[in-house]
């Protein structure tokens, strides 16, 4: 059978996933500039954890991926739009796994270990070590700005396929498409 | 210099009873081998650090352990807290308060044998203007022509008013600091 829809699990990781990552997106850019204080020190930890959870749930997601695959793309969609659509969306499931790792071993290079609600501590992969620390961060930031202008581009192409297109494409991803759902 | 240890044999090892034939005092911090770390724990995370400066005077005879005696200086500025972040926030006036408080210090009252390479040093732990009694539990290896005096001790922050105001919160970064020393000194 060939569902015109998502199933509702990609559906329902797909929105707990972009909430959670646009939430430390925010949580990211905003802790760093504080000053140092226990409540920074726990805005940190929360993200860490945050973080460590959204990296499980992204394993859950591609695992559940492949043995569900999307719908197909709405007939009459353009070549290019298919290749850029399909490569954006590998490039987000890449950058979802990048990010966390990225954080993960920043924070191992820096001295301060990653231990997941502060009962699981991960093994650090990396020694203590401030230029590598420093580089990782950077890195860190770098894939977060990069997951930030695709995520723009994502959700334009969405709306856009919505509102000009008219078709199915954002429907199918959205947990109540009766009313949205022009195939059904 | 700071990093010298001075073992000056105990006037009252020499003035009572003499030495025994094999007796060895050990001097002369060997600086590059010996450390004083100190390991805090934040969010339930245990974060390293040391202290990058420190003076001890230690009296060790090991026919005569009980008539050692020691004193250790910790210069506060040169701690590494485990981050940049944390080293210029724990000079300051709700930590360490360098200011008015460069060092913190142990000093000896007693010493106690516990067998074996085992000892105890009983005695005073002075930070931030506060004095605490304080049982340093060490051991003593004899390498050849050196000796390792090692051990590690807690101390609770709030004892000494380490961490004031906000910080004094143990949720976020625990009461209990663990130092960790091992000083390294020269047969003399
Ligand atoms: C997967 C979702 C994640 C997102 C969206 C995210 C996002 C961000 C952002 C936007 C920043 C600010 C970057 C800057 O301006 O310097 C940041 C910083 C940071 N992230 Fe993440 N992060 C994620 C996961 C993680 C994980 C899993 C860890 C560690 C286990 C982590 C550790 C850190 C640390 C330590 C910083 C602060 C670096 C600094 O002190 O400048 N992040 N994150
Ligand atoms: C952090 C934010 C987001 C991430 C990481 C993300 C990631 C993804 C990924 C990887 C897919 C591909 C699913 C697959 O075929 O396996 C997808 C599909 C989709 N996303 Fe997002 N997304 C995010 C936010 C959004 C937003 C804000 C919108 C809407 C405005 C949106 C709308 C859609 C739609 C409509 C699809 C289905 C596309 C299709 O049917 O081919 N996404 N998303």
């Amino acid at each position: 059978m060939t569902r015109n829809r998502y199933t509702a699990t990609a559906i329902g990781l797909h929105w707990l996933i972009a909430l959670v990552l646009i939430g430390l997106f925010g949580v990211g850019l905003y802790m760093t500039g504080l000053k140092l204080s226990p409540q920074k020190l726990q805005i940190y930890s929360w993200h860490k954890w945050a973080g460590v959870t959204v990296f499980l749930l992204v394993l859950a997601r591609i695992a559940w991926r492949i043995g569900h695959p999307p719908p197909p793309d709405p007939a009459g969609m353009p070549r290019w739009q298919v290749v850029a659509a399909h490569g954006v969306h590998h490039l987000l499931y890449l950058l979802m796994i990048a990010i966390p790792l990225s954080g993960w071993l920043m924070s191992s290079a820096k001295g301060f270990q990653t231990v997941w609600f502060g009962v699981l501590p991960l093994p650090d992969l990396l020694d203590k070590n401030k230029e590598l620390g420093d580089l990782l961060q950077a890195v860190h930031k770098f894939l977060n700005y990069s997951l930030a202008g695709l995520v723009l581009a994502h959700a334009g192409a969405a709306l856009k396929h919505h509102l000009i297109d008219r078709d199915d494409v954002l429907a199918r991803m959205l947990p109540i498409s009766r009313f949205l759902d022009k195939n059904r | 210099m700071i990093r010298r240890l001075i073992l000056s044999t105990s006037v009252s090892a020499l003035a009572l009873g003499g030495m025994p034939a094999q007796a060895v005092e050990y001097g002369t911090l060997q600086a590059a081998k010996s450390s004083v770390a100190l390991t805090s724990k934040q969010m339930g995370v245990a974060v390293d650090g040391h202290f990058k400066k420190f003076n001890a005077t230690i009296s060790f005879d090991p026919a005569k352990p009980t008539a050692a005696s020691a004193r250790i200086d910790l210069d506060l500025n040169s701690v590494d807290a485990g981050s940049p972040d944390a080293n210029d926030e724990v000079v300051g006036k709700p930590w360490f308060n360098v200011k008015v408080f460069p060092t913190a210090s142990f000093v000896s009252s007693s010493v106690k044998a516990l067998g074996g390479d085992r000892y105890e040093a009983i005695g005073k732990l002075n930070i931030k203007g506060k004095s605490q009694d304080a049982v340093l539990p060490f051991t003593v290896k004899q390498d050849g022509s050196s000796a390792t005096f090692a051990g590690s001790f807690t101390v609770k922050r709030l004892d000494f008013a380490i961490g004031e105001g906000a910080w004094s919160d143990v949720g976020t970064v625990a009461n209990e600091v663990q130092v960790k020393f091992n000083l390294v000194a020269a047969k003399k």
